[in-house]
């Protein structure tokens, strides 16, 4: 009875649905592009005006920016090192602040409101193209990290104790970019999956909790996914001795 | 394309993928490009700069404290040889006076002592002179008795 009354409602939460966006014989999630072009406006918005007049001593909009800045280049400089760490922190930047915006912009902003003709708007990381896409890109970058800098010799890596490792280390090529979509697109979709059926359930006061463990988790995500892509790429470009 | 059936959704499902995946790849390098010329870039240039300013004011700021810490040791070596200096022309000082004094004492004692020679011998002579003056007395004085005696018989 309980149980049915729960599927009954995951089937109104439409998981799985998607607003489809047919170009030619080619088919998009149009929520995900929507929600993302929404959020990454508001985030260029923030930083222009942030940016607009920059002055020796900081005021306003300008000082969280600087420690935004800060902020990223610690942590692209203690997982990737000090000789490369300036060509990376653009981008572990960029994935930080994309996950960052994405995943408080999908718990924050009460998107349910807006009515979609199929599926729904939400945080783009809850969809598996989105992490998977950003995971990509990360295994594009380490290996590129790797032979840019150190040439055919970053495949040294691969036996690097000894040559035991190599199996090892090649599945680790695949389950780098797998964990990596897999954790953030898992704990934003089921952030929003409580809370979805929670405010079914219980509209009143019970799901705020959860909604502020969401906002925790959701910056612990963005924070994890940029720390693992600045400690993979500081793992390719690393020298062995 | 990889499809699976989830929740019972006719169309779709949760992992659902296509060309949303390399669209949305090429949307992040491009955002990477936009936030590195409109974020990183210059926030970086301005951060960097201060930090320059920083660290070179605090390398002036050291390099002029040790200067002060020299000329503060300087003025200190130059106090103490003054301080010797004075304590030197003090002790000289005190030396000539005591020397002075020993002189002037000394001079006043001989002339004392000569004086009180001098007073001796005076009254030496005098009680001399004295004493020969009474015993010619008595010698006249005796010479006379005798002869009034003499006279006498």
């Amino acid at each position: 009875m309980f149980l049915n009354s729960l599927l009954t409602n995951f089937a109104a939460l439409e998981v799985g649905q998607h607003l489809y966006w047919q170009i030619g014989n080619i088919r998009l999630h149009g929520q995900v592009f929507l929600t993302s072009w929404i959020l990454l406006g508001a985030l260029l918005v923030f930083i222009s005006l942030g940016t607009k007049k920059m002055e020796n001593d900081p005021k306003g909009l300008q000082n969280l920016l600087e420690f935004l800045w800060d902020y990223i280049r610690d942590l692209a400089r203690t997982q990737i090192g000090e000789k490369v760490y300036r060509d990376w922190m653009p981008f572990i930047g960029t994935l930080f602040l994309f996950v960052f915006v994405s995943n408080w912009g999908g718990a924050l902003i009460p998107w349910r409101l807006i009515k979609l003709p199929s599926g729904e708007l939400g945080a783009p990381t809850a969809d598996i193209n989105t992490t998977i896409a950003l995971a990509l890109l990360v295994s594009l970058s380490y290996f590129y990290a790797g032979l840019s800098n150190k040439g055919w010799r970053y495949f040294e890596y691969y036996v690097h104790p000894t040559p035991i490792m190599l199996p090892f280390k090649i599945l680790e090529d695949f389950t780098k970019p797998l964990s990596l979509s897999f954790r953030l697109f898992g704990n934003i979709l089921a952030d929003e999956l409580v809370v979805g059926v929670l405010v079914f359930l219980v509209p009143l006061i019970l799901p705020i909790p959860v909604m502020f463990l969401g906002l925790f988790t959701s910056a612990i995500q963005a924070l994890i996914f940029a720390t693992l892509a600045a400690y993979y790429i500081g793992e390719a470009v690393e020298e062995h001795h | 394309m990889l499809a699976f059936n989830f929740f019972g959704a006719t169309e779709g499902g949760l992992f659902d993928i296509n060309a949303t995946l390399p669209l949305m790849a090429i949307q992040v390098v491009a955002l990477t490009y936009i936030l590195n010329s409109l974020f990183f870039k210059p926030v970086g240039n301005v951060v960097e700069k201060r930090e320059k300013f920083v660290s070179n004011n605090i390398i002036e700021a050291k390099s002029k404290l040790s200067e002060v810490k020299k000329l503060e040791a300087d003025l200190m070596t130059q106090l103490q040889s003054a301080r010797s200096e004075a304590q030197r022309i003090v002790g000289e000082a005190e030396n000539e006076s005591d020397k002075l004094y020993k002189e002037a004492l000394e001079l006043a004692n001989n002339e004392a002592n000569a004086s009180k020679e001098q007073a001796r011998l005076e009254i030496e002579s005098q009680t001399s002179a004295a004493r020969d003056q009474l015993s010619k007395q008595a010698d006249d004085l005796s010479e006379l008795i005798v002869n009034r005696l003499i006279l006498e018989k």
